[in-house]
């Protein structure tokens, strides 16, 4: 249980780190925050020739609001997203999501855009990215580009992210964020992995007919998963709990969780289910509330 | 850029319960190990050494983090507060105290991370709820005492303190 020898270089900016993925490419393994790399290494999971830490570069820890964008470093811890006061007055789905996250203390070296781009399908961070439509920036030492959440997750622990690619920013999308939000998740004991996560958004006019919506489950398959028809049928409608169930059930038919040791594929559908429910009916309350 | 490579020795420099320590350590070495083994402070407990039993924490920077999931080199310049810093010389902090008086332990493995822990708690929190204790507790595993006497310490800890404050204010 202690990590294997490997080169240790430590970029002071973004564009030296860039530079050293480009030359080391599959070799170098970015390490930020650390919290799921360093069980990686530990447990010997990984044994990379060249851990490349960005921890020191500070000018990837921000929380701004610019052009239309919540915009996140990638190095912010996830702490700091919990605590802010601009996330929970603008985004507050995020706020919600976060404190599923591990535990406080992980949160607070934990970083933002390393759990993003680890890509767990369980994740809170991801699901929620892609409940909101957010975007990553991907820089590498020659180009720039924008991924929208529905393209970034390929399969487990797996992105969009080339070897000589770096996540810095994600880009949230505030034009028209519903009013109605809810995140909620089920484990077997508190900051465990999640067995199933659910992330709704969804809007509502004055006679509390549904207007939009989005709902992502975590858990249920190699990558979060958008089930957005579950709320999507119900447009035009006011919520009963008769055509909630109808939906859900419509929406995740095709679903085939895989079983392992902690639940069996069932148990997750069931879970699925149930808490795609609750997300619903918290997102639907909350907007009601907030019209 | 500083630039290690395997098997190299560099030195850390860093504080420790506000005491500057200076050692050689390859890149590879856990915080944890750093502190016990380097440092010779054997407060610090190593349990899973994945991030999950919480026995290692410490305060870094003031915030409680796994020492078992950082690399000592990762601290260089940080100031870090183990368990042995807890006390000073007028005697016991007060978490230290209602541990003792509400039998918050029995083994005492866990004891230090959790004590680690409940310091930046209470700091960010001077009147936490019990639901809130325990969550702050979630990321510590205690496998002998049980968490009764651990929240009721950390509740009656959260008084003293919060007294002492407004006694001095």
């Amino acid at each position: 249980m202690k990590p294997p020898l490997f080169d240790y270089y430590k970029p002071e900016t973004v564009d030296q780190a860039l530079e050293l993925l480009q030359e080391y490419g599959i070799n170098g393994k970015i390490i930020a925050g650390g919290q799921s790399m360093m069980p990686i290494l530990n447990m010997r999971l990984s044994t990379p020739e060249l851990l490349i830490d960005i921890s020191g570069l500070q000018e990837l820890s921000y929380i701004r609001v610019e052009d239309g964008f919540l915009k996140i470093g990638a190095l912010t811890r996830q702490r700091d997203v919990e605590l802010s006061p601009l996330v929970r007055e603008a985004c507050p789905l995020l706020s919600e999501a976060i404190p599923y996250i591990g535990h406080m203390q992980t949160r607070n070296r934990g970083t933002f855009g390393g759990s993003l781009a680890h890509a767990d399908p369980t994740a809170e961070i991801p699901m929620t990215l892609l409940a909101l439509d957010a975007q990553a920036v991907i820089r590498s030492a020659s180009d720039q580009r924008l991924v929208k959440m529905e393209d970034f997750f390929l399969t487990y622990l797996t992105t969009d992210l080339m070897p000589e690619e770096m996540l810095t920013e994600v880009q949230i999308p505030l034009n028209e964020m519903p009013k109605g939000y809810a995140f909620t998740e089920f484990s077997r004991r508190h900051g465990d992995f999640a067995l199933v996560a659910a992330a709704c958004l969804l809007d509502v006019d004055k006679d509390g007919h549904i207007t939009s919506g989005r709902l992502v489950l975590g858990g249920v398959d190699s990558v979060p998963l958008a089930v957005h028809e579950a709320v999507e049928a119900m447009i035009g409608s006011v919520l009963t709990e008769e055509l909630l169930e109808h939906s859900v059930e419509e929406a995740i038919r095709f679903l085939e969780p895989e079983s392992d040791l902690h639940a069996s594929s069932e148990f997750r559908k069931h879970l699925a289910k149930v808490f795609a429910m609750k997300a619903i009916r918290t997102a639907y309350q909350r907007a009601q509330n907030r019209e | 850029m500083i630039k290690i490579e395997k098997g190299q020795k560099v030195l850390v420099k860093l504080k420790v319960n506000g005491k500057l320590y200076e050692e050689y350590t390859e890149s590879r070495k856990l915080l944890s190990d750093f502190i016990r083994e380097d440092l010779g402070l054997t407060g610090t407990h190593v349990g899973c050494e994945h991030g999950v039993c919480g026995a290692c924490t410490v305060l870094v920077n003031g915030r409680a983090v796994r020492s078992c999931l950082m690399l000592a080199i990762q601290a260089d310049g940080t100031e870090v507060n183990t368990i042995e810093g807890l006390a000073s010389e007028e005697g016991w902090h007060p978490l230290q105290e209602e541990f003792s008086k509400c039998h918050a332990l029995q083994c005492g493995f866990c004891t230090p991370g959790i004590l680690m822990s409940a310091v930046e708690f209470l700091e960010t929190n001077r009147n936490p709820t019990e639901e809130e204790i325990k969550e702050m507790l979630s990321g510590h595993i205690c496998r002998c005492t049980g968490y009764h006497g651990i929240v009721k310490a950390i509740r009656q800890a959260a008084d003293r303190i919060k007294n002492t404050v407004n006694k001095v204010n």
